[in-house]
């Protein structure tokens, strides 16, 4: 597998220090990165010649590496994960890029995502939706019996689709407004769907969205620009789902 | 949280009556088609028998409209502000997926429209942009009484190139704002899926094109000489 052939690209990666710098673009060159390098791999690459020539390497954040954590949050030419569909930045690989490409890489821009260093944004504002919320609440005891509660299998599969989203944040990020209604609104739908959620879906749904809205996010306006960004291909349904619950809380 | 202070009630608020004033341009174009001659007496007719309602039904329909319009635009405009706050910063490439020129303008199609509206109000209600042509001012007869000439009034209007320029530009603003609109109604209340919701934006985008073509027919074919006063 040495046939490979390489090729150089231009970075233009958004540098910043920490939350109170103002931050600016910087131009890098990726040189000798293969067709078979991730997008992630091509960055340790370009950060071992950084550190090499004694400079700072861009920081990004990373973990799993198999396209199942959601850490990397990486806008790429003006899209979350790069824009392929259903797939995070480490499963991007460098044979959808061309030699001689300029790419810009920015992190999630939101004001509900603060921006820690470079790449990394504080996504807790996700965490303090689901607080508010995104939960069941059981009293612990002797484990109940599997199967003890029936529910029917379109049921299951569809509060499984919702329960997909891995909290990427590439919803809030691809969102004109930072919306994070795709987020909240399947989690909402996945707790509602199934009989241990729906005991607490009326002030689940009140919570979440207010939480929603004390974080910083912005209101959808249906472009649906979420449900292309998702990784996990998570519908708008759901959004319409929560909406739906939304409106019957208001007469529960 | 308060409805009207939460996220998603606001644009319920929005929805509604929104889908309220897409109704009312529906029941508009029926009305107004009347000029085409399928009623008896055609538009003068038909402008006679709104006019002859009981005032009380008149004055109370033009109120629950202001207050739709009303609460259109105001949460309209706050929730335009709060959403461009939600990304301070924008990205250094731009790159949409599905977003569309109608739903990212929806707030200048919108501003665009109620400039219209105006417009349109001054002109051919209150009848103050050109009092020579006024309905109320030049009765005809109609079935044996003195009634405003409606026809003769849009007629005069229409000829004038700018005139029918601004109202086909206002239509197509109108086409594009419930391109939008009209699927995001059933969204936003919640009644779409992802079997129904590819068909709903087809058919709101469909119904905005009629309503685009059965409105500047009658501009168009009044300038075209084809319909005449």
């Amino acid at each position: 597998m040495s046939d490979h052939k390489t090729m150089t690209l231009t970075l233009i990666v958004w540098r910043q220090k920490n939350a109170n710098d103002s931050g600016k673009f910087e131009t890098y060159t990726a040189k000798n990165i293969t067709d078979h390098h991730s997008f992630l791999e091509m960055l340790d690459c370009v950060n071992e010649d950084l550190i090499h020539a004694g400079k700072e390497p861009i920081v990004f954040d990373h973990d799993c590496r198999e396209g199942i954590c959601g850490m990397c949050s990486q806008v790429i030419n003006g899209a979350p994960h790069g824009g392929q569909d259903r797939t995070t930045v480490c499963q991007l690989h460098m044979r959808k890029f061309k030699d001689g490409d300029t790419i810009y890489i920015e992190p999630w821009r939101a004001r509900a995502f603060p921006i820690i260093r470079d790449l990394i944004v504080d996504r807790a504002a996700l965490d303090t939706i689901i607080q508010a919320g995104g939960y069941t609440s059981c009293h612990t005891g002797g484990v109940p019996d599997g199967n003890a509660i029936m529910i029917p299998k379109p049921i299951a599969e569809e509060a499984t689709d919702a329960a997909e989203c891995i909290g990427c944040g590439a919803c809030v990020a691809g969102c004109p407004n930072g919306a994070a209604m795709l987020f909240t609104g399947a989690k909402v739908s996945q707790l509602a769907l199934l009989p241990q959620g729906k005991a607490e879906a009326v002030a689940r749904v009140k919570n979440m969205t207010a939480a929603m809205a004390e974080c910083g996010f912005g209101n959808c306006t249906n472009h649906y620009e979420c449900m292309a960004a998702c990784p996990k291909g998570i519908n708008v349904k759901f959004i319409a789902r929560m909406n739906r619950e939304f409106l019957k809380a208001q007469f529960a | 949280m308060q409805f009207t202070s939460s996220s998603i009630g606001r644009k319920i608020l929005m929805a509604i009556t929104g889908q309220a004033m897409v109704l009312f341009v529906v029941v508009h174009l029926l009305g107004n088609s009347s000029i085409f001659g399928w009623l008896n007496g055609g538009i003068n007719a038909y402008a006679e028998h709104l006019h002859s309602l009981p005032l009380p039904i008149i004055i109370g329909v033009r109120m629950i409209m202001l207050a739709i319009v009303c609460v259109h635009i105001w949460f309209g405009i706050q929730l335009t502000i709060e959403n461009r706050g939600g990304r301070p910063q924008q990205y250094a490439v731009k790159s949409t997926q599905k977003a569309t020129f109608a739903s990212e303008n929806m707030i200048w199609t919108g501003s665009l429209l109620a400039i219209f509206i105006v417009y349109h109000l001054l002109q051919f209600t209150f009848q103050v942009i050109s009092p020579e042509t006024a309905a109320l001012k030049n009765l005809v007869p109609l079935h044996s009484e003195m009634v405003p000439n409606v026809q003769g009034m849009v007629v005069a209007a229409f000829k004038n190139f700018f005139v029918s320029f601004i109202y086909v530009g206002a239509m197509v603003t109108l086409f594009l704002h419930l391109s939008h609109g009209i699927q995001s109604f059933f969204q936003t209340m919640g009644w779409s899926n992802d079997k129904s919701q590819p068909l709903i934006i087809r058919l709101g985008t469909l119904v905005a094109l009629g309503l685009f073509l059965g409105y500047v027919t009658i501009p168009l074919t009044i300038f075209a000489g084809i319909l005449k006063g």
